[in-house]
């Protein structure tokens, strides 16, 4: 987990923590304000705070191919 | 904080001893022996608890009027040894065993998520959520504050008996819990904010005469696993299953207060758990205890114990205050006037 790049860390069943240097963009071009080093993006598409993941993928039993 | 009230003899002859110089320290051991011998239940002893409480606090943030030097007192750690070893061999007795699994990284991850999964049974949460008034979002503050105020603060014991893998997941946890370098984002500060929009004192401390003794057990259980090296991995697994019981609560908290007319000043601690934890609790998971467990997997009895009792006594917490207010009641020991 080098951190002078970012990185994608793919969780099983759950969203993509993003660590080191990125930038998140939203539709319209303008970053979207991360609030943490640290970031989980939703991968199940349920999260009420998108693109962040809110723990909804626990509940709906969302499965991830490995 | 300032010295609590005490609750029995043994917390009486604690603070009256601490209210003396620690040059001039004479036994109030005995008081302690008898009331821990005494006890029918230490997890909801309030005697003995509220004791527990402030020995820990000296390790803390001291007390009000209370020498700095009682923290490593001999006598005091003795009376602290004799409480400590009656609540873990109650702990141990209470809480439930969960399966063991596998000690690789996956398996304890998978393990502590089946651990940690929403039984969708009646919760604090759901009654935040859709029911509690204003006077009972002001009580659900109180109980928190007893630890929200220092939320973070018995984790990070554990930093420096990790290593590796976990002891960098704990620092990435424990970083945010800080605030990333912003004291204004500091967590225990964000639930400041929130007390202060319900028109309650953030004073460190000031409500826990009001909290009943199993409130002060779920804080002293943090202490209890923080502070003793032995129990790194109890700690560590009582991180994982707090922010892997987050995400989800704290949205049904949030919405709770929204209903109530609260806006972002109150609810920000809420809606900044949600996404945080969703973030922590896959670390917490997969690289605090899973990867302590592949670093010491003579620890995963400990990390499962830890977890499970997080669940178990904050389980109880919830069930009392739902206990107290689905009759009317307060969940409090005395009411607050605010």
């Amino acid at each position: 987990m080098l951190e002078r790049q970012g990185s994608i860390e793919l969780c099983p069943d759950g969203p993509l923590l993003l660590r080191g240097d990125f930038e998140i963009l939203g539709a319209d071009g303008e970053p979207i304000d991360a609030h943490r080093k640290t970031v989980a993006l939703c991968r199940c598409g349920l999260s009420s705070i998108k693109p962040f993941c809110d723990g909804t993928h626990k509940a709906s039993g969302f499965r991830t191919e490995e | 904080m300032r010295l609590p009230e005490a609750r029995g003899n043994a917390s009486d002859a604690l603070f009256t001893l601490l209210s003396r110089s620690e040059r001039h320290a004479r036994g109030s051991g005995g008081a302690i022996a008898e009331a821990v011998a005494g006890a029918e239940d230490v997890l909801t002893d309030d005697d003995l608890q509220v004791a527990l409480f402030v020995l820990y606090e000296l390790h803390y943030r001291g007390i009000d009027g209370v020498e700095d030097a009682w923290e490593w007192h001999p006598e005091l750690l003795a009376i602290r040894a004799l409480i400590e070893a009656a609540f873990e061999a109650r702990l141990r007795e209470v809480v439930p065993r969960p399966p063991r699994p596998e000690p690789t990284r996956r398996a304890v991850a998978d393990a502590l998520f089946e651990l940690t999964a929403d039984t969708g049974g009646p919760s604090l949460s759901r009654f935040v959520a859709r029911q509690a008034d204003e006077s009972q979002l002001r009580e659900f503050l109180i109980q928190r504050s007893i630890y929200q105020l220092k939320e973070a603060d018995p984790h990070a014991w554990a930093i420096p008996r990790l290593e590796g893998v976990a002891k960098a997941a704990l620092v990435e946890i424990e970083a945010d819990e800080y605030g990333g370098g912003d004291p204004a984002r500091m967590h225990a500060a964000i639930f400041a904010q929130t007390m202060r929009g319900l028109g309650l004192d953030d004073s460190y401390g000031a409500y826990v005469d009001q909290v009943p003794a199993i409130t002060l057990a779920s804080a002293n259980m943090m202490s209890l696993f923080g502070l003793h090296r032995r129990l790194r991995g109890a700690i560590v697994g009582h991180l994982a299953a707090f922010e892997m019981t987050s995400s989800i609560p704290n949205k049904l908290y949030g919405n709770g207060f929204r209903r109530n007319g609260f806006g972002e000043d109150v609810t920000w601690y809420f809606d900044e758990h949600v996404e945080a934890d969703a973030v922590h609790e896959q670390i917490a998971a997969r690289h605090l205890a899973g990867g302590l467990i592949e670093a010491e997997p003579e620890l995963l009895d400990d990390v499962l114990f830890g977890a499970s009792a997080c669940l178990t006594i904050d389980g109880i917490v919830g069930e009392r205050i739902l206990a107290a207010w689905t009759t009317g009641q307060s969940s409090l020991r005395q009411q607050v006037t605010a």
